[in-house]
């Protein structure tokens, strides 16, 4: 036998396979979890959206579309789909904003840069049941012997604004807003940490070129730093999207849930879909199945932008 | 842009309007936190009227009564308990997985890993309801073990998948060496990858412990059992059953949120590395 067909016939002998086996036994615990808490969960999402059924019975009834024909015609999904958009619209102007004025403030030689850096970051690490909470608290409308409990309320009254005192959280014109100033409050460390980083990679003598050729600070910013900083805006906006979208612990601690539909989001409403009096599985998975695709395809479409951005 | 200011005035005028702005915001991140703490040490009699910033009292035993009465102690001792064999957990498996794909041979381990990273791109909105409708079918409801299988499986794929690349990029001569001496597969995972890949490993330990420390949504479905639940879900309890008790409440997020900003504080500049160098996708 010559030494390539040893070789050859090698490769299906029988320590081969014990040794390829082997290999595989080092995923096997990986691949066991994931198969039972991601795989199995995504594919009953998806079955059970086709199904009627309430959680307990041990009947689940195929029913077809009937699921997402009945959700087309909910009112109330498409006020929550609408609500999510409008905090993903604040999270992706006001949040990102905030974030990128502050990067480009940090992007120099500046007295307690890191400072700023550490403590820009301590909101994002917060949970969002904390921020919730105190931020309830200052939020807090209600008074006692007179004075304004919340300290936002009591601040307003002492500064001569009492005109402004507002029931923050249960009034329907402010309550979403609040919670997307809170969401953006707490999310804006991380576009600022990465935009920041994303700053500090453009080669200084690009500056000093544009400057030499007469450019003024927006002219630069315009021409030098937004072109070079395109794919991290990108990156950063569609993790912007994707957080505000999925947001809805906050709305759960700050408001409640199920109780007013013009704080609801779709993953309340999947939530409320499942607890409620009664529980409603397969069109919470319905919820679930639209919701997810929607989800799909915002970040798709961004990850076309951003590989279009990249090769221009 | 210091270099742009021509004019040394308008260039001090400029440096102070943006400290002020970055000290605005500096501020705003902090003083939520002080309120905290502040209305913490407060009473049930002054909480509510009194908005000195330093309480003319201070009752430091509301923290007492906030880790007894409150439950908090034992919420805290489920919090470190999840956090911990939950990161462990994620760590072992993940880079035993992630060691395989990278440097080892068998079918189908493209289509693996491929799986791991299709995982961490694509949404899962409401994957709590299939979760819960499992955990149930499993008997995991109310299981200390269920809900660390859950928060293993949260931070598995992205975990995957920076080990892997971090392999990717390790010499593979000094796990040869050892292979040489007679180390086993298992041995050159435990003696050579592990050591060498401290850096990725730091970076996984940090964001999964923020991540399984905050979790609140699979803690609310899977929990009822007050004797197990996290401090996430136990907030919220206590909010609901001690309503009124704004300064106990105070005390229990204080107890809740300041053990994660030591750690983000000691640990802040690997937390600063690691999301800037973008190690961390998602």
């Amino acid at each position: 036998m010559s030494e390539v067909s040893r070789a050859r016939f090698k490769l299906f002998s029988f320590t081969d396979f014990r040794e390829s086996f082997g290999n595989f036994l080092f995923v096997l615990p990986a691949l066991l979890i994931f198969s039972i808490f991601y795989i199995y969960p995504f594919y009953k999402t998806f079955h059970l959206s086709f199904h009627e059924w309430n959680g307990i019975s041990l009947k689940q009834f195929f029913v077809g579309f009937d699921n997402f024909k009945e959700l087309m015609g909910d009112e109330n999904w498409w006020i929550a789909v609408r609500n999510a958009g409008y905090i993903t619209l604040i999270a992706l102007t006001f949040q990102n904003a905030l974030a990128l004025a502050l990067a480009l403030a940090c992007d120099r030689e500046i007295k307690l840069k890191r400072f700023y850096r550490v403590v820009f970051f301590i909101p994002p690490v917060l949970s969002e049941t904390v921020v919730g909470l105190i931020w309830s608290w200052i939020l807090y409308s209600g008074t006692q012997g007179g004075q304004h409990i919340g300290l936002l309320n009591h601040l307003l009254d002492k500064t001569g604004l009492a005109y402004l005192v507002n029931d923050w959280l249960s009034d329907p014109k402010t309550a979403l807003s609040c919670i997307a100033v809170v969401h953006s409050w707490k999310g804006f460390g991380w576009g600022f940490l990465l935009m920041l980083a994303g700053l500090q990679t453009i080669d200084r003598q690009l500056y000093e070129a544009a400057r030499v050729d007469g450019a003024g600070p927006w002219s630069v910013f315009v021409h030098v730093t937004l072109p070079m900083m395109m794919p991290v805006f990108l990156m950063v906006m569609i993790l912007t999207v994707l957080g505000a979208m999925q947001a809805f612990v906050l709305i759960l601690v700050m408001v409640g849930q199920g109780l007013v539909y013009h704080t609801e989001v779709p993953v309340t409403r999947i939530l409320a879909a499942m607890t409620g009096g009664y529980p409603k599985f397969g069109y919470a998975c319905a919820m679930a199945v639209i919701f997810g695709l929607m989800l799909v395809a915002v970040s798709f479409t961004f990850q076309k932008l951003s590989s279009k951005v990249k090769q221009a | 842009m210091k270099e742009f200011n021509r004019y040394v005035l308008a260039s001090r005028g400029v440096s102070f309007l943006i400290h002020l702005f970055l000290w605005a915001v500096a501020l705003s991140c902090l003083f939520p936190l002080f309120w905290m703490i502040r209305s913490a040490l407060m009473d049930n009699d002054t909480i509510f009227v009194d908005k000195s910033f330093i309480p003319k009292v201070i009752h430091f035993e509301n923290f007492y009564s906030a880790w007894t009465e409150g439950n908090f102690g034992m919420y805290f001792f489920n919090s470190v308990w999840y956090t911990f064999w939950a990161v462990f957990g994620i760590v072992i498996i993940s880079s035993l997985a992630a060691y395989s794909i990278s440097r080892l041979k068998f079918p189908g381990k493209n289509f693996i890993f491929t799986m791991f990273l299709a995982a961490m791109m694509i949404p899962l909105p409401g994957s709590f309801v299939p979760l819960y409708v499992l955990m149930n079918k499993l008997g995991l409801i109310n299981s200390r073990m269920g809900y660390i299988f859950c928060m293993i499986n949260v931070g598995l794929s992205v975990s995957v998948f920076i080990l892997k690349t971090f392999f990717d990029k390790m010499p593979i001569a000094l796990e040869d060496a050892a292979r040489i001496d007679g180390c086993s597969r298992l041995g050159i995972w435990r003696h050579v990858a592990l050591p060498l890949a401290k850096p990725a490993i730091a970076v996984i330990v940090i964001f999964q412990s923020l991540n399984v420390w905050n979790e609140y949504i699979l803690a609310t479905l899977l929990l009822n059992d007050k004797n197990l639940m996290p401090l996430q879900r136990g907030l919220i309890v206590f909010q609901g059953t001690h309503s009124v008790e704004y300064h106990l409440l105070m005390a229990g997020l204080t107890i809740t949120a300041v053990p994660i900003i030591l750690v983000y504080l000691i640990m802040q500049k690997h937390i600063i590395k690691g999301l800037s160098s973008g190690a961390v996708v998602g």
